[in-house]
């Protein structure tokens, strides 16, 4: 989706502001915020393209106008709401109307560190060979899908070349939609900045994470 | 008398009012509490109360994330890449399995990419559609990087922010962004500064910042005294 998630290039936002010896919270809520992401996550009712697409799917003006823990609140209600976890009144008012749901697994206190141990891998057998190889030349589509995607708008019908091949990895674009692991093959794919942005950047390159079907070769374009 | 420290500018926008504005004249009832504050805690009220949370499971979330996992980690790789030929060889091949040999992996590394600064080559690590950072070995993001202005600008003027960092890099050098739209993560390995020969991987780690390791940071040369050598 072409939403305010996705900002690279973008101008106007003014100079970077580190925080000399920032803390990893600011306040209490932001702790919670961060807590009850992880374990709610790890119920099973959502992975985490559907979380990237729930915050992603607040509206620009919203998204841009919060902060990051934030945009994790907003994003872990729609969940709970998408997913009949939890009501909107229940959500106002920190009560319960109505039975909780039977959920398979909860995030006990005795699994968070093997759990985070474990981590979520994306990597998946690949069920395909791959279609393109190391140094080759290809060109990214140029699409704009309404759903979840991880291409890009500033990288779009560029070309590049592969410069790695991790195997096949869960293809997010399926996975948030709720279509399964669908893997692809995954690629490192490395445009010149002169080809993103003309004259206009100070970068010599940049590279970028693609799925299969966010690429075809370059020859195709020109014949 | 206004009793509470001044709100960070955490925003995407880094607007100067992020979290609670008080120019207004509610109570709070009579507590400190934000609005925030209390949404954040109606909802963990009720997911509490559904038993779909165990509640000392938020603690220890949070206890690994705000006090075990960090930085640090990262800068224990470094130094023992900068001090272990065989090591740094490993960490480039296979990040992962290299950076979990020291007690380093999980979540949000679960795919680690390494990249190595060079006399010719200078790394920055952005994620423009979200926040990918590699956790297990730099901890939770600093806001910056979740920010707009730095996920907006890293990809078409990474000298620009390196300006804004402080640090100036040199036209010769050429500087590759790495965008993590993927859940590859990826740790930039600094060039180990001069004058550090025969240090022990102790103190080169104490020498590495977080930023050097997102590559919005330089570390500088050590200019040893001219009276004295740098204890070994």
């Amino acid at each position: 989706m072409n939403g305010a998630q996705d900002l690279g290039g973008m101008q106007g936002f003014g100079p970077v502001r580190p925080e000399p010896g920032e803390p990893p919270f600011h306040a209490e809520w932001e702790r919670r915020v961060l807590a009850l992401t992880l374990a709610m996550g790890a119920v099973g009712k959502w992975n985490i393209d559907t979380s990237r697409a729930a915050r992603e799917s607040l509206p620009p003006a919203q998204y841009l106008g919060s902060s990051y823990f934030e945009i994790w609140f907003e994003g872990l209600k729609a969940l709970l709401l998408k997913t009949g976890l939890a009501d909107a009144g229940e959500i106002a008012s920190g009560h319960s109307s109505a039975a909780p749901v039977p959920l398979a697994r909860i995030l006990e206190a005795e699994q968070v560190a093997p759990a985070l141990a474990r981590g979520s891998p994306s990597a998946r057998p690949a069920t395909a060979k791959a279609r393109f190889h190391l140094g080759e030349r290809v060109r990214t589509r140029q699409m704009h899908p309404a759903g979840h995607t991880r291409l890009p708008r500033y990288c779009r019908g560029r070309q590049g070349e592969i410069v790695a091949v991790h195997g096949a990895h869960v293809f997010p674009d399926a996975s948030a939609a709720g279509a399964g692991d669908q893997p692809q093959w995954l690629y490192t794919v490395r445009f010149a900045a002169s080809e993103l942005w003309g004259a206009d950047t100070t970068a010599a390159s940049v590279s970028v994470d693609c799925w299969e079907p966010y690429l075809e070769p370059a020859e195709a374009v020109h014949g | 008398m206004r009793q509470d420290p001044p709100h960070p500018p955490n925003s995407l926008q880094e607007r100067p009012a992020a979290a609670h504005d008080h120019d207004h004249d509610h109570e709070h009832g009579g507590s400190t509490l934000s609005e925030m504050d209390l949404r954040v805690r109606a909802l963990e009220s009720l997911l509490v109360e559904k038993g779909y949370v165990d509640p000392a499971a938020l603690d220890i979330l949070i206890e690994t994330y705000e006090q075990q996992i960090g930085p640090r980690n990262g800068a224990r790789v470094v130094a023992k890449a900068w001090s272990d030929p065989a090591y740094k060889a490993w960490l480039l091949a296979d990040a992962t399995a290299a950076i979990a040999s020291l007690g380093f992996s999980g979540r949000q590394g679960e795919h680690m990419i390494v990249l190595e600064n060079t006399p010719a080559t200078h790394n920055m690590v952005v994620c423009t559609l979200c926040s990918c950072y590699p956790w297990p070995v730099l901890g939770l993001p600093p806001v910056w990087y979740k920010s707009a202005p730095y996920r907006a600008r890293a990809v078409i003027d990474p000298r620009g922010v390196l300006r804004d960092f402080g640090f100036t890099l040199p036209d010769a050098v050429q500087l590759q962004v790495w965008d993590s739209t993927a859940e590859l993560r990826y740790l930039v390995l600094p060039m180990r500064p001069a004058g550090t020969d025969g240090w022990s991987e102790e103190a080169l780690a104490a020498l590495v910042t977080r930023d050097s390791m997102i590559g919005t940071g330089l570390l500088p040369d050590i200019v040893a005294p001219a009276t004295a050598k740098e204890p070994a």
